[in-house]
């Protein structure tokens, strides 16, 4: 049901199922207006597309390997790139992101310019020739262009480091989004997020989370969109906002000013009373407040990152040909785009509604007894994420006595500005939508290099087809319940580990990777040494400043792969030239590499 | 020189321009934050500075991957490189 035809029908289904989740919106916005409780529409919201997910991860399923690992090879240009967006595109970019230009402006949008620009290095660097290549997974193309065993575990151990980092906090944000979606405890609602991960990837693999990634990206794209369009046009501030909102945020720095941002200063006694995790306003809104390198170490980290991590590199492995995968990563960005690019905008509806005293839902030099009798702040307030104080007792509330939590943004605006609550359970679901899209993709990841290279090419090599993928399967559910159970214990915030996870990757894989394909005199003993070498150097480097080391260079605990990838590249290199250059054989496949026609290097099942 | 050689010399230098405009676009202007952001060039009335960082760079990766996805199948067509369907 689901093979030749489904590929052909493609734009039709996901047609339907568009339209499909539309009328779903609407009839919700009906009930609504009926009377049922904000909390059943959002239960409604979230359990009505996870089950929708795990129908296509049911329909899905496969006993065959190259589907399993790689979706037959046969996603269309455009659909892939929904797919990878979606698997790219975490609850933290869904979440956070807006929050973090709320709070800190142009110094945090060196992420996004880093998580855009790292595209044109996948796109030319690597991701043609890896498909040419014929991989099924990242280490594969390590363990065979390089040679032996001891490539391939290496490729596996950075790539499990740098996943496995990731994935916990994706866990995490699914765990958060259901425990208030559903209203459960976030210690069982990890375990449902999980569950939900689990259904969506175990029965089909990468050919199932492929169907769903792009049902995922279709949900998460028209839940952000439809709040910053609506508010937008709600307040008057433009009917196309992206284009539109130049004199709003010239009105922020007019209020900032007005309000006395960065004069009034709050004492340490006054602070300590807010409640852990909240910020307040304390930088510009659009002014340049960090220094060129700052902000340029922290791009550069996270390009090299993008470029290096496996669960993006291993969509361009299903495209039908290298031709198709190279336009694919233009398409993935586009579908990038279209969300980062509207963060800034959502984060400057956000602040101008709360900030401006003109508009109706402006808090700011309203009296403080009138804010904290606010419907909405109540609920967020309760929720951890809003605080009020009259910290300098004159009964208003000032700017320096407003806090928020960096989720707030995205999930509390549409309510904020008097949006119908419908929306804001179509925001639970999006956030649902990117957090599990993500976390599919990186456990699939990690079980994937187990089952194939670990397994199957270290260990069992003459393994059958069916065993290898109940292997594949056991792993998958293993690595998601450590997952899990890491993230139940909420060790750092999703942020702070998504930045690591793109350290660990550039340390450990951007040269190897790169190297691979661009110089052919690049050894295994060189690749053996610039994974191993880089990647501890940058997890020395992350242990040395997070415990009071005073770091060299600038290189911040965001930003040690500079430090892991250069170490990795002088190792790789002079290892590489004080022993043997590659056989004829390897050189031979290299060229191999560097042209699109032909023969793949790895058959098609192997 | 071989085909394949001269193949892959066109090749590298595509990738070099490719990466120039990309560095430019990705590291390059942001050593001039301070610059970009007293700029009287303000594109649909943003500061340079904020402009650049939330669509600016972003949509020009957007457009560089296209052209440089165009070019090399040029380069790949001429060589006679091109994949046949069902490859």
């Amino acid at each position: 049901m689901i093979k030749g035809k489904f590929i052909d029908n493609l734009p039709k289904v996901y047609g339907i199922y568009t339209g499909g989740f539309l009328v779903f919106i609407i009839l919700m916005a009906i009930a609504e207006q009926a009377g049922m409780s904000a909390k059943l529409i959002g239960i409604f919201f979230v359990a009505f597309t996870v089950l929708i997910y795990a129908l296509i991860g049911w329909l899905s399923r496969t006993m065959q390997t190259d589907a399993y690992y790689v979706a037959g090879r046969q996603v269309p240009t455009v659909f892939n790139g929904m797919a990878t967006a979606a698997d790219w595109m975490s609850g933290a970019s869904f979440v956070a992101m807006a929050g973090g230009i709320y709070f800190k402006g142009y110094g945090y949008m060196a992420l996004l310019v880093g998580w855009t620009g790292g595209y044109v290095l996948v796109a030319s660097l690597l991701a043609p020739y890896l498909r040419k290549f014929g991989c099924y997974t990242v280490p594969d193309f390590i363990g065979t262009r390089y040679g032996g065993n001891l490539a391939r575990l290496s490729a596996v151990i950075v790539l499990t480091v740098a996943s496995f980092t990731y994935v916990t906090a994706q866990i995490n944000a699914t765990g958060t989004i259901a425990s208030v979606a559903l209203d459960i405890p976030f210690g069982i609602a990890v375990y449902v997020g999980l569950a939900s991960i689990l259904m969506c990837s175990m029965l089909g693999g990468m050919r199932a989370v492929t169907w769903t990634q792009v049902a995922q990206y279709i949900v998460l794209i028209i839940a952000y969109l439809i709040p910053v369009f609506w508010i937008s046009n709600k307040m008057g501030a433009g009917f196309f906002p992206h284009f539109m909102l130049a004199d709003e945020v010239a009105r922020i720095a007019e209020l900032e000013s007005q309000f006395g941002l960065g004069t009034v200063k709050n004492s340490a006694a006054d602070l300590a009373t807010v409640p852990k995790g909240l910020a307040g306003i304390t930088k510009a809104h659009s002014e340049v407040n960090t220094t060129p390198w700052k902000f340029i170490s922290l791009a550069v980290c996270m390009m090299a990152g993008t470029a290096s991590l496996p669960h993006v590199m291993m969509r361009y492995f299903t495209t039908p040909s290298v031709k198709t995968a190279r336009r694919s990563v233009g398409w993935s960005l586009f579908f990038i785009f279209l969300l980062y690019s509207s963060a800034p905008m959502l984060a400057t509806l956000s602040k101008l509604s709360l900030m401006d005293p003109n508009l109706a839902t402006g808090i700011i030099g309203k009296s403080i007894t009138d804010v904290q009798a606010l419907d909405w702040y109540q609920n967020w307030n309760q929720a951890n994420l809003m605080f009020v104080s009259d910290f300098n007792g004159n009964g208003t509330l000032e700017l320096n006595e407003f806090f928020m939590g960096g989720k707030a943004v995205v999930l509390a605006t549409p309510e904020i500005a008097g949006l119908p609550y419908v929306i804001s359970g179509l925001v639970a679901a999006g956030g649902m939508a990117a957090a599990m899209s993500t976390a599919d993709g990186l456990v699939l990841a990690i079980s994937n290099a187990l089952s194939h290279d670990i397994y199957y090419k270290i260990i069992n090599p003459k393994a059958e087809t069916a065993k290898r993928l109940i292997v594949a399967r056991v792993l998958l559910f293993l690595i998601g319940f450590a997952g899990a159970s890491i993230a139940a214990l909420e060790i750092q915030g999703i942020l702070g580990s998504v930045i690591w996870a793109f350290d660990f990757a550039m340390s450990g894989l951007f040269f190897p990777l790169v190297l691979g394909v661009w110089w052919k005199r690049a050894n295994a003993s060189g690749a053996v040494a610039g994974m191993l070498l880089g990647l501890a150097a940058g997890t020395a480097y992350l242990v040395w400043v997070r415990n009071g080391g005073a770091g060299f260079w600038g290189v911040t605990q965001l930003t040690f792969g500079i430090v892991g990838s250069l170490v990795s590249l002088v190792a790789m290199v002079v290892v590489s030239l004080i022993t043997k250059a590659p056989d004829a054989a390897t050189q031979r496949m290299v060229d191999e590499v560097r042209i699109p026609s032909g023969k793949s290097v790895l058959s098609k099942q192997h | 020189m071989s085909k394949q050689a001269q193949h892959w010399e066109k090749t590298r230098n595509h990738l070099f321009i490719t990466l120039a405009i990309w560095f430019v676009f990705s590291i390059g202007i942001f050593f001039f934050g301070a610059e970009m952001e007293a700029s009287n060039f303000r594109p649909f009335g943003y500061p340079l500075s904020y402009y650049m960082t939330c669509q600016g760079s972003l949509g020009i990766f957007v457009i560089l991957i296209f052209w440089f996805a165009n070019r090399q199948e040029k380069i790949d067509e001429e060589f006679g490189y091109t994949e046949r369907e069902g490859d």
